[in-house]
């Protein structure tokens, strides 16, 4: 293993690899940071460009840089406006946003840089060692454990329901799985509640979605309020760069645990970085003292440091189905794994013994790629946060703008706007109404997978036996349902604390 | 050098030969722009497929410029009825469609057929494959055909189609080409290519119907075994792989890429679509976009494209009739 971590090292230091891994990560970070523009487009657009330059190695070094730039530009529109572009991010605004506001941009920005070097090096390393091992664990989910996977994830939402709002959080994640019924299923291909729209066959986008439920509503409450987003929002200020020892000690242990789940959940093909990211984020709030859970989504280092680093871990971790058994378990490894082949490089469990500079060349880049961007966008950070110091009459068009920019390019689709819109309106009167918006926008985004995994298993064992005949499945529901109770269990024992000790004085 | 020269006058022989014989007036005429209408979104298949063929006409200099626009919606059915509204603008617009305009045509899903459209050429074909894992203990068509005899669920076929989609009509054919009622087929759909293998290696599905392109990049990987392909002759490419005619189920099915032009174009014009590509399937810049991305050339253009659009959707009503999707 030591030659082929010297064989990869060598190709990925030469001076042309270098300097394209820094140029992908700039380019990835800069369009990355446009909502609608994910990982995804990103490295489609690159793909062309990347084999032009021949060198398979180069290449691949070339697009993880715009891999890790792009995720992390990602985090960056959620955490200043608010506006998650990627589905893995949209736990990164959660508490991202709430500190922005605070006047903690440019600590924020700082947490989550770190938080996901942190994640994607661990990742990497872990990559490197365990790769080979991993291949056939990744094989033990079958559909039935993904649907349970997905329950799990769900189960969590009680953690982003903050007190007293089970009953809401609850009706909002209904809503979500209600909404991601809307176009074709996965077992029939007819068109569901689409009210006889050809623009909802497939349903309704996921980035139209999440500006409508994060970012439309913010820009519209802070046209709204402008006394309020002029006094008590000092983010005009970008705030200290720097994290205190006491955030470094918050995190720690936050960012170390997550690295490691956020790894194994990516190695799953199909559940990766937005799962990993959800329930890293449920995970930590749920280990958090009773102090520090109140603090969560309402920006805690903890709560922004915990999807960050889960959600860049698990992205090293979708490398292992992608280069042991060719199986990309994302959108993004997808047009990896195309990028490859069009480069004669053919993933599987035959590339580490047929061409091992390739397989090594991939986890090195990935490391550096990691290095480079931090190196890069930390001196950065204070330039980006400025964007906040932007006066909020000018920087509510320019969310506007990037919000409605970012739903349209995706589609090239007109009525997407009016979608994007419409549904904005909706979320602004439930937010007005103090219903949690990120339940619907997680429910929406579990709902499908689990749809479409319920159905599969449904049909394969021809009825619901699934759920008891894999012990696996039954393990996984059965930890739903500890995470779904626990919270009440808890505030319930509280409550009852409190009446014993009064009762005592 | 003297070779590069070779090549361009063989083309121009050839694009000329083409073109006296589809219409003696017009000449060979270099686009200065042809916009490329696709019905789904960046990064599918419809979208490589279309930038593919534009990236070759203008490196090859047949075109100044391609344009491409992305307008997904209704399985490709939003794009044809912005084509069809708009017909009268749309004289320079190629929109690529597939297969599935077929399938989606008759079960209602797309209003239109490709009779509502003109017809250009089908340029990339892929023709369908069955495979299973390489450990899995079916080695031949005959031992999936035996086994499904005794338990047709102990077989089940992953896609990446839905139910009544391509994939899953593709393995019906086999099945009923080899006189096997194909009706107890335990389909599972997968959402994309990524996922039904996660499924064909974990053991959930015992076989894969998916594109032969595909299927021979996971071979190359050494984790599959291609039972067999539907064209009629083995490829010349890959000689080892059966087809399924030579196992006892005589068919062919190609999946295609093709091109259709707005109702109501000048028939001069296109023809000289129909040159243009034909020319462009010759070229050194095709071949190798085409080698980059895997695909088999085919050729069917105007009259011959219809007949070929005609046959495929009769074949796909019968096989979804007997399915029950019909």
């Amino acid at each position: 293993m030591l030659d082929g971590i010297l064989l990869g090292l060598s190709t990925a230091l030469s001076v042309q690899n270098l300097f394209l891994v820094t140029m992908g990560c700039m380019i990835g970070t800069l369009i990355g940071m446009l909502p609608g523009l994910g990982p995804m487009s990103i490295i489609a657009i690159m793909i062309p460009i990347a084999i032009g330059i021949g060198d398979p190695s180069g290449a691949l070094i070339l697009l993880a840089g715009v891999y890790y730039g792009a995720i992390f530009g990602g985090s960056t529109s959620s955490i200043l406006i608010n506006a998650p572009g990627v589905a893995s991010t949209v736990a990164t605004s959660f508490d991202g946003y709430p500190m922005a506001r605070r006047g903690e941009a440019g600590k924020a920005l700082t947490v989550a840089a770190i938080a996901s070097f942190i994640g994607g090096s661990v990742g990497a390393i872990l990559l490197m060692i365990f790769a080979p091992a991993l291949s056939s664990v990744a094989l033990l989910f079958h559909s039935a454990e993904y649907f349970a996977l997905m329950v799990l994830g769900l189960a969590a939402i009680a953690a982003f329901s903050g007190q007293g709002n089970v009953a809401k959080a609850v009706l909002m994640t209904l809503l979500g799985l209600i909404m991601a019924t809307v176009g074709e299923g996965a077992l029939f291909n007819v068109a569901r509640f689409t009210m006889g729209f050809p623009q909802l066959q497939s349903g309704f986008g996921f980035i139209t979605l999440a500006m409508a439920m994060f970012a439309l509503p913010e820009a519209i409450f802070l046209v709204m309020h402008p006394a309020r987003s002029g006094k008590g929002d000092k983010s005009a200020a970008i705030g200290k760069l720097r994290i205190t020892r006491q955030d470094a000690r918050d995190m720690a242990p936050v960012v170390g645990r997550q690295s490691l789940q956020g790894f194994f959940i990516g190695v799953l093909p199909g559940a990766g970085a937005t799962i990993a990211s959800f329930l890293g984020y449920a995970v930590e709030r749920n280990l958090a003292s009773p102090a520090e859970r109140e603090k969560f989504g309402k920006g805690s280092v903890k709560g922004l440091a915990a999807p960050e680093s889960a959600n860049n871990a698990a992205c090293s971790g979708s490398f292992v189905p992608l280069l042991t058994l060719g199986i990309p378990g994302s959108g993004t490894t997808a047009i990896l794994l195309g990028a490859l082949i069009s480069l004669n490089v053919t993933p599987g469990p035959r590339l580490m013994t047929d061409s091992p500079e390739i397989f090594w060349a991939v986890i090195i880049s990935m490391y550096i790629g990691n290095v480079v961007l931090l190196v890069l966008n930390l001196p950065l950070i204070p330039y980006i946060a400025k964007l906040l110091s932007v006066p909020r009459p000018f920087l509510i068009p320019f969310i506007l703008f990037f919000t409605l920019m970012g739903s349209y390019i995706g589609q090239n689709n007109p009525t997407e706007l009016l979608i994007l819109v419409l549904l904005g309106i909706g979320a602004t009167a439930l937010r007005m109404a103090d219903y949690p918006l990120a339940p619907l926008l997680i429910g929406f985004i579990l709902g499908r997978m689990m749809e479409d995994n319920f159905s599969r298993a449904m049909q394969l064992y021809r009825g619901p036996s699934f759920l008891w005949e894999r012990p696996m499945t039954a393990a996984l529901l059965v930890l739903a349902l500890i995470l779904l109770v626990l919270p009440t269990w808890r505030s319930r024992r509280e409550r009852k604390r409190k009446i014993d000790t009064s009762m005592g004085d | 050098m003297n070779d590069m020269k070779h090549r361009i006058l063989c083309l121009a022989a050839a694009s000329t030969v083409a073109f006296a014989a589809a219409l003696p007036v017009a000449a060979q005429q270099t686009y200065d722009r042809i916009h490329f209408l696709v019905p789904g979104g960046a990064g599918g298949g419809w979208d490589g497929a279309a930038r593919g063929v534009g990236e070759a006409l203008t490196a090859a200099g047949l075109v100044v410029n391609a344009s491409f626009e992305n307008m997904s919606g209704g399985g490709g059915g939003l794009a044809f009825t912005y084509l069809i509204d708009n017909a009268a603008s749309n004289h320079g617009t190629l929109m690529v469609q597939s297969t599935p305009l077929i399938i989606r045509g008759l079960t209602g899903e797309i209003s239109q057929t490709f009779r509502d459209a003109v017809p250009i050429a089908g340029v990339l074909g892929d023709y369908g494959a069955l495979v299973v894992a390489q450990d899995s203990e079916i080695h031949t068509f005959q031992d999936f055909l035996d086994a499904y005899a005794a338990n047709p669920d102990a077989v089940a076929t992953g896609g990446g189609s839905v139910p009544g989609g391509m994939d899953h009509l593709v393995v019906s054919l086999i099945l009923e080409a080899a006189g096997v009622n194909a009706e107890d087929v335990q389909y599972i759909p997968y959402d994309a290519g990524g996922t039904a293998m996660a499924g064909l290696l974990s053991g959930e599905v015992v076989a894969l119907s998916t594109g032969f392109s595909e299927a021979v990049d996971m071979a190359a990987a050494g984790e599959v075994r291609i039972l067999g392909l539907t064209a009629l002759e083995r490829l010349e490419e890959f000689p080892d792989v059966p087809t399924f005619a030579e196992q006892g189920a005589e068919m062919e099915f190609v999946n295609w890429r093709g091109f259709f032009a707005a109702p109501g174009l000048p028939e001069e014009e296109a023809d000289a679509f129909v040159a243009t590509l034909k020319a462009m399937m010759e070229t050194p810049e095709w071949e190798a976009v085409r080698a980059r991305n895997g695909w088999t050339n085919i050729w069917y253009a105007g009259d011959d494209f219809t007949e070929f659009l005609t046959n495929q959707e009769e074949e796909m009503r019968e096989m979804m009739t007997d399915l029950g999707f019909l």
